[in-house]
């Protein structure tokens, strides 16, 4: 009798998962299953994919889930804020090979950069990108230290070049449009600019 | 098969081909890659010599290491693959031999710490907007 109870229900079951599974993608607030889940985010090497889990030394490596679990949180690449991480003194990563104590020149200057469609203006900070980086990295390879000189495109960047040499790689994404498109335009800036469109 | 006679076979079928469903849907999304952003793979010499493609944790040694260090002192350019890296340059002290040499981090005999990816995967950085553009085949990989 036990028996017969536990397959009915069995059997019951069965026959109601495909239902109660058809019903949820039917429901507007289901969740879209091309985007990550957040379960899935910062997952062990184990399970991340592109490690083998057949290699011995695997399971030895960190999971990056560990390692971010006290970093502020980002919408969008690692999901940590490392820039934050960093302002904040939750990390203190060394500056120099040599010297354990040498800190940044840090420049604070932002370059506002001009766009000619409805998103907002681009403001550049030196400062996040001096407390990381070597004017060397950028200057003159990547961008010429002259106001003027750097003409730059979407297009490019979306292809590995010009900001696209880090974001889009391992800084922030460019899904992050307002991190960087940031200053909206006043009333004054867009009549000048359909005053030079006309 | 013995079934009891009670149950009915088409709901039995019906159930089976059910549960073979479901388990398909479960399983569909396993097949995607959820590695780091920023993790590089290089495979430029690799599996050429029978060892499995590296995996380079860019979040790892950013927590340690501001971009300069490397991209800097250590002249890695910043193009995955891009740096013609080989064992010989490591063992010499160059690029990721300027720590892993068993004083700083862990050292050279310590193979599939970095040898560790799976085999048959292609030099690129993960998540890389670059790679979704130009291969769409291989998103999110």
């Amino acid at each position: 009798m036990m028996f017969r109870i536990a397959s009915v229900t069995l059997a019951a079951v069965m026959l109601v998962m495909p239902l109660s599974i058809s019903a949820q993608s039917k429901d507007p607030l289901s969740f879209n299953r091309l985007m990550a889940d957040p379960e899935t985010r910062n997952a062990p090497p184990l399970k991340d994919g592109i490690h083998d889990p057949d290699n011995p030394a695997t399971d030895r490596l960190q999971s990056p889930r560990e390692a971010f679990s006290a970093l502020p949180d980002a919408n969008a690449g690692n999901y940590v804020d490392w820039v934050e991480a960093l302002q904040d003194g939750l990390i203190n990563p060394r500056y120099d090979l040599q010297d354990p104590d040498m800190s940044p020149t840090v420049m604070d200057l932002d370059i506002v950069r001009e766009v000619k469609g409805s998103m907002p203006d681009v403001v550049f900070p030196h400062k996040e990108h001096t407390e990381w980086l070597d004017c060397a990295n950028c200057h003159p390879a990547i961008f010429i230290p002259q106001r003027g000189a750097n003409p730059l495109s979407m297009a490019a960047i979306l292809m590995g070049e010009q900001c696209g040499a880090c974001h889009g790689r391992v800084a922030f994404p460019v899904t992050q449009c307002r991190s960087c498109h940031s200053r909206s335009k006043t009333p004054a800036d867009e009549a000048a600019t359909q005053k030079e469109a006309q | 098969m013995s079934v009891p006679k009670w149950v009915n076979p088409k709901a039995l079928h019906a159930g089976l081909l059910a549960s073979v469903m479901c388990a398909a849907l479960v399983m569909l999304p396993g097949s995607k890659a959820w590695a780091e952003y920023g993790d590089v793979v290089i495979n430029n010499y690799s599996e050429d010599s029978d060892m499995r493609p590296v995996v380079f944790p860019h979040w790892f040694h950013r927590i340690r290491f501001r971009c300069k260090v490397c991209h800097g002192d250590l002249g890695f350019e910043f193009q995955a693959g891009g740096n013609d890296i080989n064992m010989l340059k490591i063992i010499d002290g160059e690029y990721c031999g300027a720590c892993h040499n068993g004083n700083i981090a862990w050292g050279v005999e310590n193979c599939e710490l970095c040898h560790s990816g799976k085999p048959g995967l292609e030099t690129h950085v993960h998540g890389s907007t670059l790679k979704s553009l130009v291969t769409p085949g291989n998103q999110g990989q």
